[in-house]
């Protein structure tokens, strides 16, 4: 058994799991109120908060000012909302449906 | 440490004509001496490499070809989802599979999103030992046959003809693009089928006539009411006559058209679309230039194409550093109308909506949208 108790050996190095929850950010990028887990890499979260606020931006300058948007991943989602100049930012890990099997065909 | 084994020679009557070769990654010494002589049982006798992080992982690629490779999730500097993610971009024929000790959903989803062939847990016991060889050797017989890839290379009749003759009690999810279809199958007989639009055997022949896409076998739904009642041989052989006859006017039409793909076809595709309930505009957008291909009812369209490119690449990097999987579709809600921006082969396709339409109407339109572009 020894060599089976091996495999419940732990390294510890870990990945990154994909943030859940949410944050605010002001009209500078600057993070104000976050939910999301503190091991999660600040300067990705602050990447997102300032993707959001670009996209409100470039939005009205193509005359199609937007109050919120969705981004749909495979894996992940992101939502935000524009708020006074800022944004609140939701994040959302997808789930794939257990029990399912899958490959394609030409 | 980077080790090559060649595995050992119990099998000594079994000769492989080519002989895989598996490179295994993870930052545990102890693990990857304990994987390099499971894997030497496995009966095609594989070439085993070994190495202790991502980028080696990478070099050792690059430097000679891999059947597959096996990563762990957790490892420091580059983790596992991140080799997995450069990997799939870089040698996209080579199988992968992620083992790890790491049990999470989320975990999982991501790593299928990536484009892994299998995510496993490492194994604890003497049956999952078993398990997870038996997954590896089958994940290389599927290479040495021609790749199931062997499934991905045969047709959707195929599928089903293989659903039946195994008597199988079971659902066939079936997706082409955006489209999504299901059949029902009862011991072998198909029984029901079903589309966003049509049901029963209308069904079937619609998605009969998706000449590629991906398809999932899910459990048995009993309780099914039966709406097909003939065989299978008679379902797949009328598919066949219908899909001849349309074939057979297509073809003759498509002559005199000369470019079916033409700025006309995609004027009369936009048009087209604008018929759908709640669209205000549509535009088309080549990515690499940014530029608006076609329109319909947009004011700027060179602005507004500009935007949906540099946006739409600008969250496919986030995606990719963030590792969540391909960018299906953005979708923006405004006082004025809503937007949806979707992703497609060098192109980017915007559709404006009218500001009433729920963001669920909007989802709905924008999938069928997207089925009529694709065909």
């Amino acid at each position: 058994m020894g060599i089976l108790n091996l495999f419940s050996k732990k390294s510890e190095s870990k990945v990154n799991r994909l943030p859940s929850g949410s944050f605010t950010v002001d009209s500078l990028g600057q993070i104000l109120v976050s939910t999301v887990l503190q091991d999660y890499p600040r300067p990705l979260l602050t990447e997102i908060g300032r993707c959001a606020l670009h996209t409100f931006r470039s939005a009205r300058g193509a005359r199609l000012p937007l109050t919120e948007f969705v981004v749909h991943y495979a894996a992940f989602k992101v939502t935000a909302r524009e708020l006074r100049g800022g944004a609140i930012v939701f994040l959302t890990p997808r789930s794939l449906a257990a029990g399912s099997t899958s490959s394609s065909f030409a | 440490m980077d080790a090559c084994y060649r595995g050992n020679d119990r099998a000594s009557g079994y000769e492989m004509p080519a002989r895989h070769k598996i490179l295994l990654v993870d930052d545990d010494q102890d693990m990857l001496q304990l994987y390099r002589e499971l894997l030497g049982r496995l009966p095609s006798q594989p070439e085993i490499h070994t190495t202790t992080s991502g980028a080696k992982a990478i070099a050792f690629l690059e430097s000679e070809p891999f059947s597959l490779l096996i990563s762990d999730l957790s490892m420091p500097k580059m983790d596992g989802l991140q080799v997995l993610s450069i990997v799939r971009r870089k040698f996209p024929q080579l199988r992968t599979a992620v083992l790890t000790g790491v049990v999470d959903e989320q975990f999982r989803t991501r790593a299928y999103a990536i484009g892994v062939d299998i995510f496993l847990e490492k194994p604890g016991t003497a049956q999952e030992i078993q398990l997870f060889l038996d997954c590896i050797e089958s994940l290389l017989g599927r290479e040495i046959q021609g790749g199931f890839r062997g499934l991905q290379s045969k047709s959707l009749v195929d599928i089903i003809q293989l659903e039946c003759l195994s008597q199988s009690s079971s659902v066939l999810k079936v997706t082409n693009g955006v489209r999504e279809g299901r059949i029902w199958f009862q011991e072998g007989e198909i029984i029901h089928a079903a589309t966003q639009d049509l049901s029963g055997e209308a069904a079937f022949h619609r998605i009969l006539s998706w000449k590629t896409g991906n398809f999932e076998s899910l459990a048995g739904e009993p309780g099914q009411a039966r709406t097909i009642f003939e065989s299978h041989q008679a379902l797949l052989l009328k598919t066949a006559q219908a899909q001849d006859e349309a074939q057979a006017p297509a073809e003759a039409d498509s002559k005199p058209a000369g470019e079916t793909g033409g700025p006309d076809a995609a004027s009369k595709a936009l048009s087209a679309i604008s018929r759908f309930q709640g669209v205000e505009f549509v535009l088309t957008a080549t990515t690499g230039e940014a530029k608006a291909r076609e329109s319909w009812g947009v004011e700027n369209p060179e602005q507004v194409a500009a935007w949906a490119c540099e946006l739409l690449q600008r969250f496919e990097v986030l995606g990719e550093r963030m590792q969540a999987g391909n960018l299906s579709q953005v979708e923006g809600f405004g006082l004025q109308n809503h937007v949806a921006l979707v992703p497609q082969p060098d192109v980017a396709l915007c559709v404006g909506y009218q500001r009433h339409i729920t963001a669920e109407q909007m989802r709905d339109t924008t999938k069928k949208i997207l089925a009529s572009w694709a065909s």
